[in-house]
């Protein structure tokens, strides 16, 4: 296996990271918002903000971790992405800056103020709804070099069927993976009431989850064929994906192993993810940046992985006892400590 | 405004983005440590007012961390956005250390986590302890990373520039290039220095307005006399060392960056002997008149020898010298500089002497004092650092002016985020404040620990 095939598979595992920690968070937020609004925020908040609280700060280290990988393994990318996303990077940067400060100036500061709920809500929607574009223009179509110049074609952009199923797809997914997780922790933290309405949530959203997959799946046939086509050959990935859909959904429907229920949503992405990435190859901005040709050098290639490979020994201890103290420490989680 | 030049609308952004980062970052580099002794001391003498003070200086720096992690990821982002070009050859050559202080990143987040939230959480206290040495380890070295960045920039090495871009590249050697141990060993000293300073300030506001309010707190006050004591000493450490790497800075600068230096000393001719010039300003023959003179001092600085010979500003073409200005920056950092290693001596002297009560009202406002300028000193020499690498953003292989982005939404951008800034930066004074008011010292001390004996020392 060529460096430019390991560099992308670990970036692309870390952004899958990023989208199952980054989901509970954003879809956390707005269920926290929606409780507030229906006052029934006496029930779940404190569940939230207990498992929360804790590991916010890391989960924005993945998306950092992705980005400056991109940059460091397709340098290329830096330059076309950068000159055609200044807009709307900013504001992505503006939405995050909002979200990230929420916690500390909530949690640690003072009592709840609706405004800061209100964005907090909010922004959980349109983080991954702005996040998400980016695969879309990685599509090709959007990003144009014309004489040199390299610009986004908004227009094309704003209108086009795959770009707003795109939207919505990451938008559902977000409230689906969220509410399987926080059912999986309302059971653990044996706190009924919370189990009941965050399950309610899940259940409610599993369909249109489905539903958008199933409709951005079409969109894309109609944007990209290359793609479209190389998907279908994986077809036994999107398969696996749905199985692991059912999977969850059953057992949320009977209403146990919720544990179970959540590997199997995180399953269900990780092959729809995966297939999608896979499929993608080789390009990371249809047709300018191709992976093979446009890697960084050997030399960094290298050095950059045994950097990764060093670094995973740091941290994969360190995020087990994370996990151990916040995640599966009984008595944390119940509120006893 | 709004249609703008990109270059000079993007050096605007990102100088924007820095400073505000920069604030916290050196908090994120400095509390930690100062958080792990005090808790280490609290165990160690069984002292409650220790415990306390790592206790309390840790719910406060949740606050900046919050916000140096969301600054943090614009200035990363930015970089790509404004600077495309810059990146594109930067990720081929420079992407190890960047990549590697996502890991430090990592690290000092999950251990942050951990700590702030397991205060009771262990029989053994020593337990609770060791956990925020992550967190000391994962800020100092997500400085030395980037900073090996920003040394990069001002010496360029590990990599060949053909007509096909860059090859023959070298991660290592880009990342250990000359630039870095000086600028590693003066960004960390500042950093602590700056924070003991800042929570030296802090504690010394407190018993002013103790003195003022003739309360009679006394346990709140000798909390704060230990504080102070605690934060002065360790002022006063890295004071000594921060000059020492101000030093070793110049004395890099004499031999890789001439004209960074000259500039900031407008050092115009290349002479032996070469006085050290302090504020002042040129005439209209680029005289310097009014200035403070040091004879030789430049020449030692440079070298280390009063006779030596230092090179001018003669010597570069005009295009590639900075702008003269530089010189105020560099002389308000090296003053800076002196004033603290003064007053932190001059507190620890009267300690010693005993007929000087060293919380007198003089002391106190001049260690008040020490805190903010610190922090200006970290401005200024940041400003100074990058000021004085002009034009280049790559010394000698890529300017300023190829780097940025040719987008026309420069200018906008840079009012979304100033607007960003003001209000995360009002926000986060406000709740700070709140969090301290709201819960005094005195207040939390006798809750916590009641059994705390009061009276002096
Ligand atoms: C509390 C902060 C502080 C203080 C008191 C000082 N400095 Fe400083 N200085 C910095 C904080 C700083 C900095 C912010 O950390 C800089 C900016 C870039 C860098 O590498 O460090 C810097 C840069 C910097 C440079 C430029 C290095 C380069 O661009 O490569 C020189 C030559 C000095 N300093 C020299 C001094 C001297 C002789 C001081 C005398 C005491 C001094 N500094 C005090
Ligand atoms: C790895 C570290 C750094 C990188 C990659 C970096 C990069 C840049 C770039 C691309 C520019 C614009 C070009 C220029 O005007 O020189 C710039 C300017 C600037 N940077 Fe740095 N910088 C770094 C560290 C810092 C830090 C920590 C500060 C602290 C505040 C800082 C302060 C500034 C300022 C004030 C400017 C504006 C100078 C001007 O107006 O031209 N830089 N830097
Ligand atoms: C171009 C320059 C810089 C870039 C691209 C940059 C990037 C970042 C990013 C992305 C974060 C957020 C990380 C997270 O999610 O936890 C961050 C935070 C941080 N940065 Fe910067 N940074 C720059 C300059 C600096 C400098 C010069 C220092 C130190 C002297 C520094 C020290 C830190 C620290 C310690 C944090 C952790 C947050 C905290 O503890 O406050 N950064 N930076």
């Amino acid at each position: 296996m060529g460096y430019e095939i390991i560099g992308i598979t670990v970036l692309w595992l870390f952004l899958y990271g990023y989208l199952i920690v980054a989901s509970v968070d954003f879809g956390a937020g707005f269920f926290a918002y929606y409780a507030k609004v229906t006052k029934k925020d006496h029930i779940i908040n404190q569940l939230i903000s207990r498992y929360l609280s804790p590991v916010w700060e890391v989960t924005n280290v993945f998306f950092v971790f992705f980005f400056v990988g991109i940059v460091g393994f397709f340098p290329d990318s830096a330059y076309y992405y950068g000159t055609a996303l200044l807009v709307p990077g900013s504001i992505a940067i503006i939405l995050l800056a909002i979200r990230g400060s929420f916690y500390a100036f909530e949690n640690y500061g003072s009592k709840q103020s609706n405004v800061y709920m209100f964005l907090y809500g909010a922004t959980g929607l349109l983080i991954p709804a702005s996040l998400s574009t980016a695969l879309t223009m990685s599509e090709g179509g959007f990003i144009v070099e014309e004489n040199g110049q390299v610009s986004l074609q908004y227009m094309e952009l704003l209108t086009s069927p795959y770009s707003w199923s795109v939207v919505f797809l990451a938008i559902v997914s977000v409230l689906f993976i969220s509410a399987s997780f926080l059912t999986f922790y309302a059971a653990r933290a044996n706190d009924t009431e919370a189990l009941k309405l965050v399950r309610k949530y899940a259940l409610f959203w599993g369909m249109p989850t489905i539903v958008m997959a199933l409709t951005t799946f079409i969109a894309l046939g109609q944007h990209n064929e290359r793609h479209y086509e190389n998907m279908m050959d994986l077809w036994w990935m999107f398969g696996l994906s749905v199985g692991f859909f059912m999977i969850a959904m059953w057992l949320l429907y009977i209403g146990k192993h919720y544990g179970l229920a959540f590997i199997s949503v995180m399953l269900q992405f990780f092959f729809a993810f995966f297939g999608y990435g896979i499929s993608h190859l080789p390009y990371i901005l249809d047709p300018y940046i191709n992976i093979f040709e446009h890697a960084t050098h050997e030399s960094m290639g290298i050095a950059l992985i045994i950097a990764f490979i060093a670094g995973l020994f740091l941290l994969i201890p360190s995020l087990i006892l994370l996990m151990k103290l916040f995640l599966f420490d009984a008595d944390y989680v119940k509120g006893k400590k | 405004m709004l249609e703008m030049d990109p270059v000079l609308m993007s050096r605007l952004l990102t100088a924007l983005t820095l400073g505000f980062h920069i604030i916290f970052a050196t908090l994120g580099v400095g509390v930690p440590l100062m958080i792990c002794i005090a808790e280490f001391i609290g165990i160690r003498k069984n002292d409650p007012h220790y415990l306390l003070l790592a206790r309390r200086w840790a719910r406060g720096f949740v606050i900046t961390v919050a916000i140096g992690v969301v600054t943090g990821t614009a200035i990363g982002l930015q970089l790509s956005l404004l600077w495309p070009n810059f990146m594109q050859i930067a990720g081929h050559v420079i992407s190890l250390p960047l990549f590697m202080e996502v890991f430090a990143f990592f690290f000092e987040a999950i251990f942050l986590g951990i700590y702030l939230y397991t205060w009771d959480r262990f029989k053994n206290p020593y337990v609770h302890w060791a956990l925020s040495i992550p967190v000391v380890i994962g800020g100092a070295l997500s400085a030395f990373f980037i900073t090996t960045v920003n040394a990069f920039m001002n010496t360029p090495e590990g990599f060949f520039l053909g007509e096909e871009g860059v090859a023959a590249i070298n991660p290592i050697e880009a990342m250990f290039n000359p630039a870095t141990p000086t600028k590693v060993f003066h960004v960390l000293a500042s950093s602590y220095l700056t924070v003991a300073a800042i929570l030296a300030a802090i504690a010394a506001f407190h018993l002013l307005r103790q003195k003022r309010k003739k309360t009679s707190a006394e346990g709140a006050s000798v909390y704060h006399k230990k504080g102070l004591k605690l934060t002065v000493s360790i002022m006063f450490v890295f004071s000594l060392l921060t000059a020492l790497a101000g030093d070793v800075s110049a004395k890099f600068l004499a031999e890789h960056q001439p004209e960074k230096l000259a500039a900031a000393e407008w050092h115009f001719e290349t002479e032996e002997n070469a006085d050290l010039i302090l504020f002042g300003w040129l005439n209209a023959d680029n005289e310097p008149v009014g200035v403070l003179r040091f004879p030789g001092l430049l020449s030692f600085l440079a070298h280390g020898d009063f006779n030596s010979e230092v090179i001018g500003l003669e010597e570069f073409p005009e295009e590639v010298t900075p702008p003269l200005w530089v010189h105020y920056m560099f002389d308000l950092m090296v003053t800076i500089g002196m004033f603290l290693v003064g007053v932190s001596l001059l507190y620890l002297l009267f300690i010693k002497i005993k007929s000087v009560n060293e919380h007198n009202k003089w002391m106190l406002w001049l260690l008040v004092l020490s805190g903010p300028l610190a922090m200006l000193a970290i401005e200024f020499g940041w400003i100074y650092a990058e000021e004085g690498r002009q034009p280049w953003i790559l010394r000698g292989v890529m300017t300023v002016e190829e780097a940025a982005t040719s987008s026309p939404h420069v200018g906008l951008m840079f009012l979304l985020f100033l607007a960003l800034y003001a209000v995360l930066g009002t926000i986060c004074i406000i709740v700070l404040r709140k969090l301290f008011r709201n819960n005094p010292a005195e207040e939390e001390l006798e809750k916590k620990y009641p059994t705390i004996e009061t009276g002096d020392k």
